[in-house]
Formats: structure tokens, sequence, C-alpha cells
């Protein structure tokens, strides 16, 4: 199984990213120069709430091997209530997911604050740490999309 | 199909040290769309911006994709690039290749893996992008500042002066923050009161300035330049208008056991009482908790007693709703709670106080009238110590890891004052550093030690100990000398780490401006921006931001004032135009956007639809573009699709997260 050889498995990684709190903590993030793997790649949105279950799904099936989606710590929202609603659309989303074979490690959420550097960096070290003990994502994934 | 231009930038060697800007050129060139692609050593500078705009001409360009540091710190300069060159500064796309590659990873050819994939998902969305045009909005010409303290104050006088109306909210009855509870400034050894008192009659006699004490800001809506605030005018008893200040009431008041919160717990007031003798207004309220009148229903002295007529029992919490163009934070500070700090037993023994407490003792209006004695037994003691850091720059959670930044100061203030009044008494000051950056702070921090023979000792204090003798034992070690120390002392100052005051989290949920993990309110960029939050026309000001002095605080305050009136001198502001719209065609008006949207910005309308084979009257939602703010919680909750984000909308997204699983 080449599950296994998680050495050379470098997984794809999407990061959902709200613009107000943890996309600067990615800048800060950056400017402390905290590193963490060049697998996980951001996508800028403006609330955590703009983030369609669509897009997740979207992701694993064009062969995404964990999506992590950021946003305001809770009470913190730049809209007020938005990072409420992506939270209970995740956990839905995310308990289907698991129903149908895409492990729970595979999909998280976390709030991260614009002055939180240094979790943004130590949650992406451990978010692709567990993806890589996962291995690769087979699930989901559009046959048609492989290369 | 799109006329892209790909302008990579090297960012002196930021970028170009990491990533292989020419291969992440070359490949752009094979995106599709993508016409023109070229690096350069700086493209924000005017020269890389030149570039830009000669392409834009040459080649016909209809998008732009620059991969250079975050859109936080660039996009509007490009965007302004852009727009004078002829595009639409919406069809500008920027690939975060500095901050979210460059300077995070190290190995070459990683980073520049990475970046070809940012470069290409921020492609794959400019080949989607469409020209947005902003909107516009009026500016309520009235500026709410929140805490009346010394930067409060200070903000308010400014915003005033330039022209515009100012109300000022302050949750306690008298205007005058910390600053007013302080005997002493450093470096200079002013009198607090003297040069705070001026500044407070300024405000409160100034045509321009409307100060709200006792009050609390209770609910905040809208957006910059036309926020609607409802303020909490708590219930005073007093009527204000007819209080003349003569303060009969106070001294005939019967209930006198409520530890004073001006004297931090140090002696006791009545319940109907103004916290300090220069209070702005001075116009006593009725603690309602301590009362006699309100907890019995008997008493009623200060009724009686009042030739004004003005006390009145039955006076209600008022809501006042008013709208503002800015808003200006200025909610100050506290001391921490030393209830996890028991090794100095400062819960043990009333002659451990916190250096706050030691200025209220110092000051020839607080509970000593100005007496240096221990508050056991009345003595003077004959030698103090005073521990700094207790909370700061503390490794583990129970305290703070920030540098409070005044104690080092404030504490040779008091070991000078002290030498000065009492040449007899020996201070001794445990330190970890002695910091005095600040003008004439270090020469202040010498006199301290060189001509008033304060004794300063590097080392931490393990434990202080009450004696049954009344003394304090003060375990400590000098890390000079390598030696533990054990000395007995007759007074123990503890300089306790300061924090936001507590309502900061509440204020800061109500204007939805962000707060750091120390409950600071975060500035819009650490460097350039100190004194706006990322929240649109929410300025900050004092210490509410970070740990400062007074100077730093009134130049703050000064600041958020300009920023402010920047603002407010505005007739119009340009909205933000990625904003929600709805496809008339797929909605069928199930009002389910309406209920998620925190801004009341979706509507309904009977309209006329047609398309291919629909030719009807529908109910069909409608975005009010002066309202939606674009979060985009209306796109996520639509059943049918037809809601959609301008500038993020579904397919852009898509398109990117296509771009990265490729």
């Amino acid at each position: 199984m080449p599950m296994n050889d998680n050495a050379e498995f470098r997984p794809k990684i999407v990061a959902f990213c709200c613009n107000w709190c943890s996309y600067a903590g990615a800048d800060l993030a950056g400017s402390s120069r905290l590193t963490y793997p060049a697998d996980v790649k951001i996508i800028k949105v403006p609330c955590s709430c703009r983030v369609n279950p669509m897009f997740i799904l979207r992701a694993f099936e064009k062969g995404a091997d964990g999506v992590i989606m950021c946003g305001c710590h809770p009470g913190d929202c730049h809209y007020s209530t938005g990072n409420y609603y992506a939270r209970r659309r995740m956990t839905l989303l995310f308990s289907m997911l698991d129903y149908i074979g895409v492990e729970h490690g595979r999909t998280r959420v976390e709030w991260v604050s614009a002055a939180e550097g240094v979790k943004f960096s130590a949650t992406m070290n451990e978010f692709v740490e567990k993806i890589k003990s996962l291995g690769k994502n087979v699930r989901l994934g559009d046959l048609r999309c492989r290369s | 199909m799109q006329r892209i231009g790909v302008f990579v930038c090297h960012c002196g060697s930021n970028i170009a040290a990491t990533v292989d800007v020419k291969k992440v050129t070359e490949t752009a060139l094979m995106e599709p769309g993508v016409v023109h692609a070229e690096d350069y050593q700086y493209m924000c500078s005017e020269a890389g911006q030149a570039k830009i705009a000669a392409a834009i001409a040459e080649k016909n360009l209809t998008g732009i994709v620059v991969c250079s540091c975050s859109p936080r710190m660039h996009e509007t300069t490009f965007r302004t690039c852009a727009e004078r060159a002829g595009i639409n500064p919406y069809m500008v796309e920027i690939a975060n290749i500095r901050e979210h590659c460059s300077w995070i990873h190290k190995d070459v050819e990683e980073a520049t893996k990475k970046a070809v994939i940012l470069m290409r998902a921020a492609v794959a969305k400019v080949n989607l992008n469409t020209p947005l045009k902003p909107g516009e909005s009026r500016v309520t010409k009235r500026a709410l500042v929140i805490g009346g303290g010394i930067a409060g104050i200070q903000t308010a006088l400014d915003i005033a002066d330039a022209g515009y109306e100012v109300d000022i909210v302050e949750k306690t009855p008298s205007i005058g923050g910390r600053m007013s509870q302080l005997d002493k400034t450093f470096p200079t050894l002013d009198c607090s009161a003297c040069i705070l008192t001026p500044k407070m009659v300024e405000a409160a006699a100034h045509d321009k300035i409307n100060i709200y004490t006792y009050s609390e800001v209770e609910q905040v809506s809208g957006f910059v330049g036309d926020f609607t605030v409802d303020i909490r005018k708590k219930a005073r008893s007093v009527d204000m208008n007819k209080c003349t200040g003569c303060g009969l009431c106070q001294e005939k008041c019967p209930s006198k056991k409520t530890p004073s919160e001006f004297n931090r717990g140090l002696n006791t007031r009545t319940a109907i009482y103004t916290p300090f003798a220069q209070a702005i207004p001075n116009v006593p309220v009725i603690d309602r908790e301590a009362c006699i009148k309100f907890k019995t229903g008997k008493c009623g002295l200060c009724s009686k007693v009042c030739a004004a007529g003005a006390i009145d029992y039955e006076q209600k919490d008022e809501i006042i709703t008013r709208k503002y163009g800015a808003i200006v934070v200025a909610t100050g500070f506290d001391v921490i709670k030393l209830d996890k700090y028991d090794e100095y037993a400062y819960s043990q023994s009333r002659d451990v106080i916190t250096s706050l407490e030691l200025e209220r003792i110092m000051n020839a209006a607080g509970p000593t009238k100005g007496h240096l004695q221990r508050l056991s037994d009345g003595r003077e003691p004959k030698n103090i110590v005073f521990v700094q850091c207790v909370g700061s720059r503390c490794a583990d959670e129970r305290g703070k890891s920030y540098c409070s930044k005044i104690c080092c100061m404030y504490t040779a203030k008091h070991a000078m004052l002290i030498r000065d009044k009492y040449p007899d008494v020996n201070v001794t000051v445990f330190y970890i550093d002695v910091r005095t950056p600040g003008k004439n702070f270090d020469e202040f921090y010498r006199r301290a030690v060189e001509e008033y023979g304060v004794n300063y000792i590097k080392g931490q204090v393990g434990k202080v100990c009450p004696e049954p003798d009344g003394s304090l034992t003060v375990y400590a070690s000098d890390l000079l000398d390598n030696k533990q120390l054990r000395m007995s002392a007759d007074m123990v100052v503890l300089a306790a780490a300061i924090e936001p005051s507590a309502s900061v989290r509440q204020i800061a949920t109500m204007l939805t401006a962000s707060i750091d993990t120390n409950n600071f309110l975060t500035e819009a960029h650490p460097k350039l921006r100190p004194v706006e939050s990322p929240t649109a026309g929410v300025f900050l000001s004092g210490v509410c931001q970070g740990p400062k002095d007074i100077p730093e605080t009134v130049a703050q305050a000064g600041a958020a004032a300009v920023k402010a009136i920047g603002l407010l001198a505005k007739d119009k502001l340009m909205t933000n135009p990625c904003t929600a719209k709805a496809d008339e065609l797929m909605c069928n008006g199930c009002s389910q956007c309406a209920n998620v949207c925190p801004y009341g910005a979706i509507s309904y309308e009977t309209r006329l639809v047609m398309g291919p084979g629909v030719r009807e009257n529908r109910r069909v939602a409608v975005v009010n573009n002066a309202l939606c703010q674009g979060c985009g919680a209306c796109t996520v909750t639509c059943p049918s699709g037809a809601m959609d984000l301008q500038g993020f909308s579904n397919r852009q997204i898509i398109a990117e997260v296509d771009a990265i699983c490729r």
C-alpha cells in the first residue's frame, strides 16, 4: 500500500480563511517566519459563512486530501453572526462526509484571530501531520480528474 | 475571454530568495487568458507600477494578477494603479506569494511550486472577474468616544476643535479615568490632577462635546459613516439639571460602608456619592445596591436635605439612540486581580498593596490624606519593598505574556517620592529588567538610583510572609550576586500587570472590531495603521490597543482623532462593491436569505421575470447595495443557488479550488 509510505506522500490541502481574522493570522505567521508545510494553499473568503459546503465537496472531488476552514472566534465575527452559520453548516457537512468515508480528520474548523500567527502555523502543522497519517483521500475523487 | 497580465514581484530578496520568480513568470504565460507576464524587483514602486500601466496600454489587458505580498498590504496600491491605467480596479487579484509562501518555506523548489499554484488560482479567479462599481453612502458628522479617561477626553477635544460634534460615553459617574487616580506623573513629577482637571473642564465646557457619564453603550448597528448606537443612561437618581453639587446629601447619608471604587477599596464612601472632589459632572449618583431607601424603603434623608429638590428615587434608565459617523474606543485598563499570586500575601496582609493603591495613599485627597502609612496599624513604614512584573512578562497561564510598560517608571517615581518626603525610609526594588525607553526616562531612573539611593536588586521575589509582629518577611533571589535573600519589610508594593478593561470584549463584539488573545483591540496594521481598527470607522485610543503611558496615550488619542476627522470631513463614502446579487431567474422568493442577513439588506419585490420559457410576475429577492456588507451568508443559505457574491462568486471560488487541486 502506498499509503504507508508517508515520507513521500505530499497531501493537497485547501484552507479557506476569513479575510478579517485567519487570513491576517496567516499573514502574521508569514511575517513572523513561522513555518508550516507548503502543502497548505489558502483561499481568501470575506467570512467563514461564505464557504459553501459545495466548495469543500468540490475540493475532495478534485483530489484534495484535506480541507480546513478558519474563521473568527465565536462572538468575534466581523459580520456578527457569520461564523455561527459556518459552524452549523460544517458540523452537518463533516458528519455527512464522515458517514460516506471521508474521515473526520480530513476536515477541520479552527478559530484563528488576526493576532494568532502562532496558532495559525501550529494548526496547519498539526493538520498536515494528521492528513499525512490518514494518507491519500480515495473517497469522492472524480476519477476523470485523476492524472 | 480576458486578456490577463501577470506581474511577479521579487520584493527585493524577500520573495526572490526562496521563489524562482522567473519560473513563475514563464509558467504564467501558459495559463489560459494570460497574454503578458513579467517580473520586477519592486512591483509596488513607481517604476513597477509604470510597468503595469504600460502593459495595460500596450497589450490591452482586461485583468491583472500581481504575485506579491499580502493583499492586505498592497491590494489598494495595485487597484489604484490599474484604475489610473484605465481598467476597473476590481479586475485586479493578488497572489500572496510572500506572507503565504516565500517567508515560510525554505526550499526553493517547494516554494516555487507553491507560488505557481497560488498564481494559477489567482489567474483562474481573474478569468471570471467582472468590473464592479462601488456605491456611495453618506457620513453622519458626529463622533462617539467610548471611555472618558485621558485618551477619550483628548480624542474628543481634538475632534470637537475641528468643528465636529462629539459624544463621550463613560460608565462611571465621572470622566477622568485612571489618570484621575494618580498622584504624580513620570518623568516630570507633575501633579496628575493639575494637568488632567483642566482638560476635563475644557471637555465639559466645549460646545461641541456632549458627555454621558454613568452610561454604557448598549447596542451598535450600521457601518462606517452611519452607525446607530443605543446608549443606556443609567438612573442616577439625581436630577442633573436641578443638582447644585453642594454635597450636603453626601455629608448626611447614613449608609457609609461601601468600599470606595475610586480609592481602590482602601476606604469607604456613602451610598450617594461623587467619586472624587473634582468629578465632572459634579452631580452625585445613588448606588442603589447600598442605599437604605432602595433596600428598605425607609430613610430618604438625602431628599430631605436637598434644597434643590434634585433627588429622584423614581428615575429610570434611559436609552438614547443616536447616529454617528465614527466611533473611537478609549476604554482603558484595569489592574489584574491578584488572587492567583497568593505567594505575595496580597490577600493576607493589608500592608501588601498594589502600586495603584499606593498612588491613592500618596495622594493628598486619598484615604490617608497623603500620609505614607501602613494600612494595618497606621505606622509609618521604615522598609518598603517594591516587586516588579507581578503578572507581567509571565511565561505561564497565571499572568500576562506582555510587558505592562509603565511599571518600571512609576516604581522609580514612587521610590523617589518616598525617599524625598521620608529620607529615613529604606526603599528596595526587585526587578527582572529595568525598562526605561522614553524621553528623559532613563535619566529619571538613574536619579532614583544615584541621587535618591533607591536599592535596586535584580531578582525575583519568591514569597512574602506576614509575621505575627505585623512585619513582612520577603524571600527573594539576588541574581547578580547569585544568592538568596531574606529581608524584613513593613510594606510591600506590587507592580501588578495592567489589562484591558473588562468591558472591552463586549464593546468589541458590538463593534465587530477584532481583539487579540490578551483582549487588546487589534489595529488594522501593526505599523502603518496603528490607531485604526480593521473595522472601518472604528478607531483606537489609549491602552485599549496596548499598554502605554500618558504621553503616548495623548499622542495616540490625537492620532485617532485625526483619523476620525478625516472620515467625518467626507460628504460621501465609497461602499464595498463586493455585495450579494440575486439571479431573478433562479430566485423563488423563499425568504431564507433575508432570515440570515445580519444587515437587513434583503427585501422582496414582485417583478416581471423574463427568461427562456419564462415570462411571469414573481416575488424575488432584491439586495440593497448600500446596506449589504458582503459577508456571503445568504449565498450559502440560498437553496436554489440564486444568490451570489460579487467579487467572491461561486464560480470564482470553485475556479480557485480547481486550480489548487489540479
